[in-house]
């Protein structure tokens, strides 16, 4: 008795099709059995099990990206209701019904919810978000990072390129070159660095080029939706305050 | 031109804050005297404005290119935007949108009012002591009391905002404390500024005025 009124339960998903990075999207419905603590993953994988729609009809499998399954890669990162969100975390049970699955439309499209965060490592790229100690010859520690900026820095350290702060951005599309906010912080973790201090201006008057830092147009909706709470409008200020002085600095020494 | 676009944003902001934010200011006060003080104050505020040294310099470096610059650089930074409250309904996205809305309102209602006050001016058609009466025909139309007060708010908040915006994008409030004050402190000063603008639209409005502008035009019809 109790199974079948289990098995009667189902979870509704609306979900954002396109079958290639050019053709229109559109939505399918699916409606799966309900099992106890799913997660929206789990639900994909359901439908991936058995392709068929809502109305009876069969329909190719859904495509997603996942790895962790801990919301520490990045990966599953999709617009759930509304909200860019990592979908390995979003619970079935905390979920208004339908739910509608749609892919972070801010970055290219490759197939249904999997898109291409290819800009975000760009953006990487562009500042530098590394410590440059590669070289012929060991060059022995680094100076110490003081506890106290340790315990801030680490904050920022979480950051898994999802993207989630690129999609809520109001500047981030494309007519706009905006680097991003999750670039901005890192150049501030890289510079907080003792070590990658030592080549902070090179990353900082990478900001100070077309599309960096100055895209920021305080609407601050990334700190609100950094799944890893990454203080990214503080970054961003702090930011504007270094790249502010070294400006001046510039100005007045050169 | 490495960084041209870092540059240009930098001097946007900084442009509306100084001369812009401060003309603003100086603008509510003058006109506040229509409120304090009647047609004489008024004319007296004009008046110091008026005899200000190099006056020409100041109103084309001071208000002129710097409006020009950051009104239409402003037009290309609105464009590059999208707006997503509906999805990411937080205040400051709000004021985010309502910061390039009450831009594109401001721009055109200044080259209106400047069109409608000082060019007329310059084109002969009023003299500076007739100011107040020009105000006052424009004040006592309904239509245009509404117009001007939305402009006015727009102007004013976009003023406002733009303050806190300007203390983060310089580096100046960094943490999120220091920000919701600053957010407040913005926030009284779009109320206090609003006010004093607001009072001397009905100022002009009033009987004073009417008379102020009978008398004028006594006065040009006598000459
Ligand atoms: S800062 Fe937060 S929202 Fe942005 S990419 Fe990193 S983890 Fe994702
Ligand atoms: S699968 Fe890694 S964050 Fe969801």
């Amino acid at each position: 008795m109790a199974e079948t009124t289990v098995a009667s339960k189902t979870v509704k998903f609306i979900v954002s099709r396109q079958d290639t990075p050019e053709s229109k999207p559109y939505t399918e419905e699916f409606e799966i059995p309900y099992r106890p603590n799913m997660n929206v993953i789990s639900g994909l994988m359901e439908i991936q099990r058995n392709p068929v729609k809502a109305d009876g009809s069969k329909t190719s499998p859904v495509c997603w990206e996942s790895n962790c399954l801990e919301e520490v890669c990045g990966a599953c990162s999709m617009v759930i209701n509304g909200k860019p969100r990592q979908a390995c975390s979003a619970l079935v049970d905390q979920l208004e019904q339908p739910i509608r699955l749609e892919p972070m439309r801010t970055f290219p499209v490759v197939r249904d919810l999997v898109i291409n965060r290819e800009r975000m490592f760009n953006a990487l790229k562009k500042v530098k978000a590394w410590i440059p100690i590669d070289g012929t010859y060991d060059l022995g520690p680094g100076p110490r990072m003081a506890e106290t900026k340790r315990q801030w820095a680490y904050e920022l350290s979480k950051c898994m390129t999802c993207g989630v702060c690129l999609e809520s951005c109001p500047n981030v599309n494309d007519r706009n070159s905006f680097i991003g906010p999750a670039a901005i912080s890192q150049v501030r973790l890289f510079n907080a660095h003792p070590t990658g201090e030592m080549n902070k201006e090179e990353r900082l008057e990478a900001l100070m080029t077309d599309g960096g830092i100055e895209g920021c147009g305080n609407s601050q909706n990334c700190v609100r939706s950094c799944p890893k709470g990454i203080p990214l409008t503080t970054s961003i200020a702090a930011m504007n305050r270094d790249t502010t002085k070294h400006l001046f600095k510039k100005w007045l020494t050169n | 031109m490495k960084g041209n676009s870092y540059f240009s944003r930098k001097l946007h902001s900084l442009l509306g804050i100084i001369p812009l934010g401060g003309f603003i200011l100086v603008h509510a006060l003058t006109n506040y005297q229509a409120f304090e003080r009647g047609p004489e104050g008024f004319a007296n505020g004009v008046h110091t404005i008026n005899s200000l040294p190099v006056l020409p310099v100041l109103e084309i470096f001071g208000i002129y290119l710097p409006l020009l610059f950051h009104g239409i650089y402003g037009l290309y930074v609105a464009y590059q935007s999208n707006s997503n409250t509906g999805r990411f309904k937080y205040g400051r996205n709000w004021a985010f949108t309502a910061q390039r809305i009450t831009g594109v309102i401001t721009f055109v209602f200044v080259f209106w009012h400047v069109y409608q006050t000082r060019i007329q001016v310059y084109l002969g058609n009023i003299t500076h002591e007739e100011l107040g009466s020009t105000m006052h025909t424009i004040a006592s139309s309904p239509v245009m009391f509404v117009l001007y007060v939305i402009g006015v708010l727009s102007a004013v908040f976009h003023f406002s905002n733009g303050l806190w915006a300007f203390l983060v994008s310089w580096g100046i409030t960094v943490g999120p404390r220091a920000q919701r004050i600053s957010s407040y402190i913005c926030m009284g000063v779009f109320v206090l500024v609003s006010a004093l603008f607001i009072l001397s639209l009905v100022a002009f409005s009033g009987d004073e005025f009417k008379e102020a502008a009978n008398a004028a035009l006594t006065w040009t019809n006598i000459g």
